[in-house]
Parts: C-alpha cells; structure tokens; sequence
C-alpha cells in the first residue's frame, strides 16, 4: 500500500472545513493536501526534527513528540478528526494512543497493517521467520513495529474501549480502496491494511442513518 | 532622529533613540512610572506601504538593539549578524527588522545608568524594577511611534523570547506570528539561583558603592566580571567546553599558583573583561531581576494556556536546542503544550547541537533553515512575501 492510497481515502473521509491532528504526520504531505482540498484547518505532531522543519516551511502548525507522550495535553474535541495512519504499531502504548485520539477528536481515522493476512499467516507457517511484505518490508530486527496486531485484534480493542467503527476499508498496493465489514473472518485473512473510522459508541454517528458506507470509501 | 513627535519622517532611518515626552510616561507592573522614557532601537530593510512586513527583533540579556550593525563600543558585527541581513532568515529585502534595546538596559533605552529628570544624577538603584511586561510595553510604544500597528513577527532568544511570549500575551492582536527561540515561561529556581549569584558578586565589589558608582566616578569591573563569566558557563554545554578547551594549557606546564593555567580559565577571563568594556553593573542587576520575575502562568491565574487565550491567531514557532541546560527543551515543551491547550496555532522543534544555550547565536543549519521558512511561509498572507 503507497501513502497515496492511504491519503486518498483519508481525504475522502474528512469533511471541508474540519479541523484534524495528523499525528506522525512525516514532512506534512497529508495535512498541505487536506488545506488545499477540504480547507482543513490542520495540525500535526512528528517526531523527527528533519520532518518538523519541512512542515515548518510549508506553514504547518507541527510540534515535534510523539503519540505516547504528546497527546495527553490536547484538551478534549479540540480536533473533529485525529489521523494515526500505519503509526499505532510503533507506539508503546496503542491502547492509551487510541483512547487517547478520541479524547481530544470527535473522530480517529486509524490505519494499521494486518498481520492477519494469508501471505503473512502462510509466510510464518511454512518459512517459520517473520514475514516480509509489502506493507511489512522491514526484517524483526529493524522494524519500528513493536505492537502489531491483526484486524481481529483491532476491532476486539475497539469493543474493549467502547469504540464505534463507522467505516472500514482494506487496502492494497496499487488497488482501489475495499470497504469491509471487518468482523467478517475472510477479511482478516483477505486485507493486507485497513483503514478504521472511528468514534466513541456513545457520540452520534457520522453517517446520517440508511446511507450506504459506500459514499464513504468509494 | 531623536524625538517621537512624528512618525511619518522616522521610518527611513537606520534607527536612534525614541524619546517620549513626559506627558507619556511608562507605567511599569511595579506602579512607578518612567517620565521622558528613550527607546535605543535599529531597523533594518525597508518598512512597505502596507506596513505589513515589520519584524521586531527582542534581544537577550546582554544584548542590545545592534542585532546586525557594527557594536560602536566594540567594533564587532551585530550579534545576529547570521540572522538579519539580505537573504539570511531575517531576510531585511522582505523585511523590516526593528531591534530594541530594553528598558533597564545600558545601550540608550532609560536605564539606572540613564539621567533621573527628577534629580538629574543618574538614577543608580532609585530606578524602578522593571519587568519584561515593562520591557515590551516600552516595545509597544516605540511600535505606536514608528506607525506600526501590526507586527509581522516578534523574534527572540532567551530573555527575546520570553519578550516575544509576553508580547502575543499582551498584544495579540498586534502580531502575526511570534518565534520563542531557546527560552522558558517562567525563571526556574536554578535560573534564579545563578542570577543571585552574579548579582551578589557585583554588590561584593566595593567599587559597587551601593549602586552609587557613577557619582564616584569608578565602576564594579571585577564584580561584573565574575557575573558573567558565572553567567557565561551557563550558555555553553559541557561538551562544547570540553570540546573548544578540554585541559589544555596556557602555556608549556603548570604554574604551581593561581595564574589562569588552563585554557578555559583565560577564555572565562577574557569573557568577563570583554563585557565591562560594553555593559553596567546596575543594568546587570535591573535585567536579571525581570528575568526571575518572569512567570507568564503567574500572571495569568497559575495557568499558562490562560496566558495564550487571546492568541490563538498568533502562529507561534517554538524552538529549543538538545543541550541547553539554561532552559532545557522541557521549559519549551511546557509553553508548547500551553499554546495546544489554548487552541493556538504552535510549531516547536528541539535542535540538535551540543552548543548549548548559545547556539542560537551560532550556524546551526537546520534552525535556520526552518526559521527562514516558517517565516516565509506566512508572508504571502501578509503581503510582504
């Protein structure tokens, strides 16, 4: 899955006008990209200085931190979206992180790989070594994933917190977005990645009632 | 130029001393006041029609309003000469760059060195505490006189900074966006702790004369001298010292006394005796004490983010360096923090160098180039692109 795919969608789903926090938001490709076509109002948190600067110089409003630490000191609905996308395996603690997005959003549009896929759950049964993809080309020693999960594991997390999924789409490198009902079994094993719209089980939901979640992914 | 009555003439020159009349007077946090107040300020570039490209430029404890200018005492370039000039990030072809020295200070803004009208002696310690609240609405003056009424950006380090926090909380409205660079919201009691010191070695020195030394016709060299080479230890990292001397000598084996055998001990010496040259005791005095002073939260009920409430339309650039132990990167993340709260519009980078405080004076590539473009970034909207 390229980036562009991910922002793609990302930028299906924001509505004009909102304000969002991108966080990891690299050098502000997403946050200049949502200004320019939804009017957003953005912010963004990046880690790395180098990432920081370019944003800077961009005129985005991009404090250097990260997840674990920074987020906390958001006050609450500050944002109506907070975007972590292929991030939350990184973070020591993805269960405060996630709890955490939907503090200070109204909305997380969360996107994680699956480690549930078959090329993966085939890799480790017959090679027995961790598997390399194309959304996981980096060897155990060097990745920066250090809680990977499955989309399984993902909506069972979202259940454990109270979450509402709104939306969810699988994507795949090169193919148009898939939207999936990711309780289904089969997608657990069909999507490579998937993109989460979320939002607190007891908020209204996005999505004016009978309308099809196609208009949303695709 | 030399007197504020008009405003229409003044902005073609390089800067002077703005003198208010006396029916204008700075009313200062203390309830004193300074009659017949002077502002020593220099600008750079040209200001545009619009009045929309001025960038005020706060300078630091021992600094002065010479940011890109020849020092006339020292004959060294301005102290931000790698900042403020065509082209660099302060780029005076887009910008119109005003430098101030602050009240309290000793390069031509009112002063305990300056003339008291009241006795028409110099002040010595009857000149009032000011603080960096004082200090900027001093700024604020000299802005209303120049015919500025909007500033393009505030621009500081250290004390500047702090200038430049007190400024979005005081005059929101007055500032498009404010660069904080290597600073705190607060003095923390190690701040204060080193300020003490340099302030008791001053009063120690008996050419101190209770502050009353101008009418003894002598000065507390030796006192403000080990003030700043405290001071000055303070502005480096223990890396860059080790790094710029370790244990060399001066000369070839020890002198078995007390003679500056090592390196870093004729550098510390030749800082102190370099700033006597340049600077006032009592001045010394003046600023550190606005500095402890300075609690922005304190001010604004205890919170930090109540200080910002108003400026959630300034764009705010934070920037801290890794090995600044004078105010480390958590002194910025706090103001950071503060400005999300409040909703502001806030960018903050820490730095890596192992140039300590000081390094914003210094090439620092990366901070520069980031500066350089967060300010060009908001320039269209300002029209001073």
């Amino acid at each position: 899955m390229t980036t562009r795919e991910d922002f793609r969608e990302i930028l299906r789903l924001v509505r004009p006008g909102s304000r969002v926090l991108d966080v990891g938001c690299g050098e502000g490709e997403l946050l200049e990209l949502l200004a320019r076509e939804k009017g957003v109002e953005g912010r963004g948190l990046e880690i790395s200085p180098e990432g920081v600067s370019a944003c800077m110089a961009r005129g985005l409003a991009v404090v250097q931190g990260d997840a674990d630490d920074d987020l906390d000191y958001f006050p609450a609905k500050a944002f109506d979206y907070a975007v972590l996308s292929q991030t939350l395996p990184q973070v020591r603690q993805p269960r405060h992180v996630l709890s955490e997005l939907l503090r200070i959003a109204e909305r997380a549009i969360v996107s994680l790989p699956n480690f549930g896929h078959w090329r993966i759950r085939l890799d480790l049964l017959s090679h027995g070594r961790m598997p390399l993809t194309d959304v996981l080309p980096t060897p155990w020693w060097g990745t920066p994933n250090i809680h990977l999960c499955t989309v399984r594991d993902f909506t069972q997390l979202c259940d454990d917190l109270d979450l509402r999924i709104e939306a969810c789409a699988a994507l795949a490198n090169g193919k148009p977005a898939r939207p999936i009902e990711p309780k289904r079994a089969l997608e657990n094993w069909r999507a490579e990645s998937a993109l989460f719209l979320l939002s607190r089980a007891n908020s209204a939901a996005i999505l004016p009632t009978g309308k099809p979640r196609r208009d949303l992914f695709g | 130029m030399s007197d504020g009555e008009s405003s229409a003439g003044l902005i073609e020159t390089q800067g002077g001393v703005m003198r208010f009349p006396a029916d204008r007077p700075l009313r200062l946090d203390s309830g004193a006041r300074i009659d017949g107040l002077e502002v020593a300020y220099n600008t750079y570039g040209r200001l545009n029609e619009a009045r929309t490209n001025a960038v005020l430029v706060c300078h630091a404890l021992s600094g002065d309003q010479h940011a890109a200018s020849r020092h006339p005492l020292t004959g060294k370039p301005g102290w931000w000469a790698n900042m403020v000039g065509p082209g660099l990030p302060l780029d005076t072809d887009h910008y119109f760059v005003i430098s101030t020295n602050v009240i309290g200070g000793c390069s031509g803004s009112t002063g305990p060195s300056s003339i008291d009208p009241a006795t028409g002696e110099p002040y010595g310690l009857k000149f009032p505490v000011v603080t960096v609240a004082d200090m900027v609405r001093a700024q604020a003056m000299l802005l209303d006189a120049l015919g500025v009424d909007k500033l393009y950006a505030a621009v500081g380090g250290s004390m500047g900074g702090m200038q430049v926090l007190q400024f979005a909380a005081d005059y929101p409205q007055r500032l498009y966006a404010a660069v904080c660079i290597a600073c705190a919201a607060r003095h923390s009691a190690q701040n204060i702790a080193f300020h003490e010191v340099g302030r008791q070695a001053i009063m120690a020195d008996p050419d101190w004369r209770g502050g009353d030394y101008a009418r003894h016709g002598v000065r507390p060299e030796k006192g403000l001298a080990v003030a700043r080479m405290a001071a000055h230890i303070t502005y480096l990292s223990e890396a860059a010292l080790q790094r710029k001397f370790g244990r060399e000598l001066q000369r070839d084996g020890l002198s078995w006394g007390f003679d500056a055998d090592f390196q870093v001990e004729s550098y510390l010496r030749h800082q102190g005796a370099a700033f006597v040259d340049r600077f006032d005791a009592n001045s010394y005095l003046y600023i550190t004490r606005a500095l402890d002073y300075f609690d922005l939260a304190a001010s604004h009920g205890g919170s930090l983010a109540e200080a910002f409430r108003k400026a959630r339309d300034v764009r705010f650039c934070v920037f801290s360096f890794s090995s600044d132990w004078l105010y480390p990167t958590p002194e910025s993340r706090q103001i950071v923090r503060a400005l999300n709260a409040a909703g502001a519009q806030v960018g903050f980078v820490e730095i890596e160098s192992d140039k300590g405080h000081d390094a914003f004076f210094l090439e620092e590539p990366v901070f520069h180039a980031a500066l350089a473009g967060f300010l060009r970034s908001g320039a269209p909207a300002r029209g001073c692109g």
